[in-house]
């Protein structure tokens, strides 16, 4: 049933925007130019990371991932996925994909939830270009506050999560 | 994006030097879970444009230029986490708020949940996570953003 709907939603959406264009319905056709530009930065970069993840899944030996970043692993494990994740560059929805591929190597619950923090507020590239419009400042201090925040968040996550039998999965 | 090319392509040398059929799986995988994920991601893109033609930039420097202390917070809030602004776009738009009088607390609000929160991602982090587990990330990362603007709004 989902996977119907999967491929209806989009179709719709997408032949609505088609007619727009046809009949010259303004409000569409920006709808259109808007998706298309997303559409295009997403193309070329999704595909690229993917088969990076591909990549790091054949060759990322499970048991040492899981020694370092597992349920045992501690304070060390949390500064390496902070650090992984500060790497990195894109939306969030590009992070996913890594999380679940954490999950899959051993990565614990807590460690799942802080990567996505820190990916989310922290990434160098982003950095660098909060930098340069909000100043150093800012920049610094939104950073340093948030890192608690979002550990303390990793933890959250990790209690309420206890027993309820997660799992990250892959559409 | 350059950087991602750079690695990407280093990694895939690298690994076909070593093992070709190894890369060849490694490649297969990666996109094969692209494909599957592409009928979500054209939807969520599809809402992303549509919120985008409905919000445009000029309103919400006209909604966070208004508000001051909670009332910012709230509004900035809101913005950020309906919706998807890519930072190259978010950061500049932020400088011109910053510049037109928007106080630098209402502004770390704005990033903050426009990085972490996101309800039009929420279909697809479901996915991952499972619904209930997304809600309770999008709701802690946005009790967190608010947090941020509280002890930014002490400090600058």
């Amino acid at each position: 049933m989902r996977k119907k709907w999967d491929y209806i939603i989009p179709g719709i959406l997408l032949a609505m925007t088609g007619i727009s264009y046809l009949v010259g319905f303004e409000p569409g056709k920006l709808i259109g130019f808007n998706f298309w530009l997303f559409l295009k930065e997403m193309v070329l970069f999704l595909p690229l990371l993917f088969v990076l993840i591909g990549i790091f899944d054949v060759w990322m030996p499970r048991r040492k991932i899981e020694r370092h970043i597992g349920e045992q692993s501690g304070w060390k494990g949390t500064i390496l996925v902070i650090l992984m994740a500060m790497l990195q560059a894109g939306p969030l929805y590009g992070a996913f994909p890594f999380a679940y591929l954490l999950w899959k190597k051993g990565c614990s619950v807590r460690n799942i939830f802080i990567y996505l923090g820190a990916y989310s507020t922290m990434k160098i590239p982003m950095l660098t270009f909060e930098i340069g419009f909000l100043g150093l400042r800012f920049s610094m201090l939104r950073t340093l506050i948030s890192l608690p925040l979002f550990i303390a968040a990793g933890y959250l996550m990790e209690r309420y999560l206890r027993g309820k039998n997660f799992e990250v999965k892959t559409p | 994006m350059l950087e991602l090319t750079v690695i990407t392509m280093v990694f895939l040398v690298v690994s076909f030097v070593k093992d070709r059929a190894k890369t060849w799986l490694g490649i297969q995988k990666g996109l094969s879970m692209f494909i599957r994920l592409l009928p979500a991601l054209v939807t969520m893109l599809m809402m992303v444009a549509l919120l985008l033609s409905i919000i445009p930039e000029e309103m919400i420097v006209r909604h966070l230029g208004t508000g001051s202390g909670a009332t910012g917070w709230a509004v900035a809030a809101l913005f950020g986490s309906v919706s998807l602004i890519p930072g190259f776009i978010a950061f500049p738009l932020s400088s011109v708020l910053v510049k037109s009088g928007v106080a630098y607390s209402t502004i770390a609000v704005f990033i903050t949940t426009l990085m972490m929160v996101g309800i039009v991602t929420l279909p697809l982090e479901s996915r991952y996570f499972g619904l209930m587990t997304a809600l309770v990330r999008n709701l802690l990362s946005l009790v967190a953003a608010l947090l941020i603007g509280l002890i930014m709004s002490f400090l600058l």
